[in-house]
């Protein structure tokens, strides 16, 4: 008779239970976030309207009319698009390069390329205030987006090699023998057969640079302030106004969450290096 | 169109050399099939030629012009590889039109050749479909197409047939060989298998450690080789190679024969021996012959319906003009 494993019980029972309380822990701060924007400031800080309260827009309609949170989204969207696009299109062909031709640095120039993230962003602080603000580049769209993507460069550029590295060498030797230039290589063969992992690759990217708050909160003041920097605005010196800073963060988070939402395939395949099929 | 001449090219790898100066000539239109063990160079050799491979030195002429530093696609030579190399997210009609479109030719041109080359091929019916959805034969041919559209001055192929099951192996073997005649381009062909070798070539080039060996049409290789590693090498099966006193009787440290060359005889002849493993191919019997007279054991190639069984007493003949000698270093005896 054939020896056949049975499912265990705490195997059948106990995963989805297991699954469910650490899904529900990690989206619990989320839902509060949400159901918290929807009370005034006062019931906000009230143990007795936890669950029950008066849902009210005011904390929304204020950040519209009071804050400009369309302007700070707009910048949101600008620098995180333009950061993004300028890491693939620098990422790329380093990419490219390393995974196709590489030399006996390459490996070097990757670790290295890796150990930059290691830098703690403070120690760099001040010399980026001052740099920064001498060459007249403060609060300018050009300056976060510039951050933006030399921060993400790295991750970017080890995703990208990880993902080409799968792509057989004979295939780009045969684009060589067949009188394609190095350009023609990478629009032509490379970005149509990494296509799955380039889009994951920015997906990724587009999210970081959305969430990225250190450099974004200290390089800015009012023209390029993102999103981070409106959530950062609102922790007033007087108290926590609890109910906008919520409703606040949730409009800065929602945007990301719904592309998060319809991109779920994409992202795990990116955030496991491609392991995943 | 299609010389192609190696001037003491060598290739390291860091400090391990691979090819020494090694100087080499095919002709226009020959058909030179480069054959040798795994890891003797073949392909490294064939990769520089492409283009693929930096030489370390010397140099690469194609047609009279030195093509040392000229890139691939600018050597007008087509390479057909082991694994196909068909760009997976292009369909057929695409696959082989690739190439000239990438030359910019004018698309009603590019459509005329693609479908020239198909149904050449016999690949009209797969124009549309994408590699994945062919078999093994048809992605070669495919990749084969790629090739002939460019109407190259010569054809690399890197082992094209390995990947692929016997029998098409042999039908793809004799459309490569017609391909040739068609066409009578230049052909450098790399395998490690001496039957394609041997059905295929002009002209062979044995190497070994990325030294050539020996260069010459099939059947000098197979008449005259130059040392005991060609003699072993091409003929299937092996040559016998006898050392010891039955090879000094013939002034000798290493004699020669190969198994179609003994004469068999169940009562008298020169090497006595019992029958081992007698293998019926039907066409012919190979039989495994351990000797009394040589400590080797002789293969004999012998007719196919005879009836000898396994530990039968057995008296061996080499033919004596089809004997080989080499010396203590392997070299040939004239």
């Amino acid at each position: 008779m054939a020896i056949v494993a049975k499912p265990s019980k705490l195997g059948t029972f106990g995963r989805p239970v297991l699954a469910w309380t650490v899904g529900l822990l990690f989206f619990f701060p989320i839902f509060w976030m949400v159901l918290t924007s929807f009370k005034t400031d006062a019931d906000a800080v009230k143990p007795e309207h936890l669950i029950f309260f008066q849902p009210t827009l005011e904390n929304y309609l204020n950040m519209t009319e009071n804050y400009d949170y369309w302007r700070f989204a707009r910048n949101s969207v600008i620098t995180a698009v333009m950061a993004t696009l300028f890491t693939l299109f620098v990422g790329i062909p380093c990419a490219y390069a390393m995974a196709f031709n590489p030399s006996r640095a390459t490996k070097d120039v990757l670790m290295w390329m890796l150990s930059t993230k290691m830098l703690p962003a403070a120690a760099v602080l001040y010399p980026m205030t001052f740099l920064t603000k001498s060459a007249g580049l403060f609060d300018t769209h050009f300056l976060i987006i510039l951050v933006l993507s030399l921060i993400n460069l790295p991750i970017v550029v080890w995703m990208l090699f990880t993902y080409f590295k799968e792509i057989p060498k004979d295939i780009i030797e045969a684009g060589k023998m067949d009188g394609v230039n190095t350009w023609g290589e990478i629009r032509e063969i490379l970005i149509p057969l990494a296509w799955g992992g380039i889009a994951a690759t920015a997906l990724l990217c587009f999210i970081f640079c959305w969430n990225e708050a250190y450099w974004t909160v200290r390089l800015t003041t009012t023209n390029a302030a993102t999103l981070s920097k409106l959530i950062e605005g609102n922790r007033a010196p007087e108290g926590l106004f609890f109910g906008r800073l919520s409703a606040v963060s949730a409009a800065a988070v929602g945007p990301i969450v719904v592309l998060g939402w319809f991109c779920q395939k994409q992202l795990v395949q990116g955030l496991t290096f491609g392991a995943v099929k | 169109m299609g010389r192609i001449v190696l001037k003491s090219v060598t290739k390291s790898f860091g400090d391990v050399e691979v090819i020494p100066p090694l100087d080499l000539t095919i002709e226009e239109g020959e058909f030179a099939v480069f054959v040798g063990p795994s890891g003797c160079g073949k392909s490294t050799l064939l990769r520089m030629i492409a283009g693929l491979e930096d030489l370390s030195s010397g140099s690469i002429e194609i047609d009279g012009q030195d093509a040392t530093q000229v890139p691939p696609a600018k050597r007008g030579l087509a390479m057909v590889f082991q694994s196909y190399a068909l760009y997976p997210h292009m369909s057929v009609r695409k696959n082989i039109g690739f190439p000239l479109r990438m030359a910019k030719m004018a698309p009603a041109k590019v459509t005329a050749r693609v479908e020239t080359a198909a149904k050449s091929l016999n690949l009209m019916d797969y124009l549309d479909r994408k590699p994945a959805d062919l078999s093994g034969g048809q992605r070669q041919r495919v990749a084969i197409g790629r090739a002939i559209v460019r109407e190259p001055a010569a054809f690399l192929f890197d082992e094209p047939l390995s990947n692929l099951d016997a029998a098409l192996r042999v039908g793809m073997r004799l459309e490569i060989g017609e391909l040739h005649e068609r066409l009578q381009t230049t052909m450098i062909y790399v395998t490690h298998d001496q039957v394609e070798a041997m059905t295929m070539a002009n002209k062979i080039v044995v190497l070994r450690a990325g030294v050539i060996e020996q260069v010459g049409s099939p059947l000098e290789l197979y008449h005259r080789p130059r040392n005991t590693f060609v003699a072993g090498f091409i003929g299937s099966p092996k040559m016998n190679l006898i050392s010891g006193t039955q090879a000094q009787k013939y002034d000798a440290a290493t004699i020669g024969i190969r198994p179609e060359h003994i004469d068999v005889s169940m009562t008298e002849g020169s090497w006595e021996g019992y029958v081992g493993v007698a293998e019926h191919l039907g066409s012919d019997t190979f039989l495994h012959v351990h000797g009394s007279g040589v400590s080797e054991m002789i293969t004999v190639r012998i007719s196919g319906d005879i009836s000898v069984n396994q530990g039968d007493t057995i008296y061996l003949t080499p033919q004596s003009d089809q004997l080989h000698r080499f010396d203590a270093q392997g070299t040939r005896i004239p």
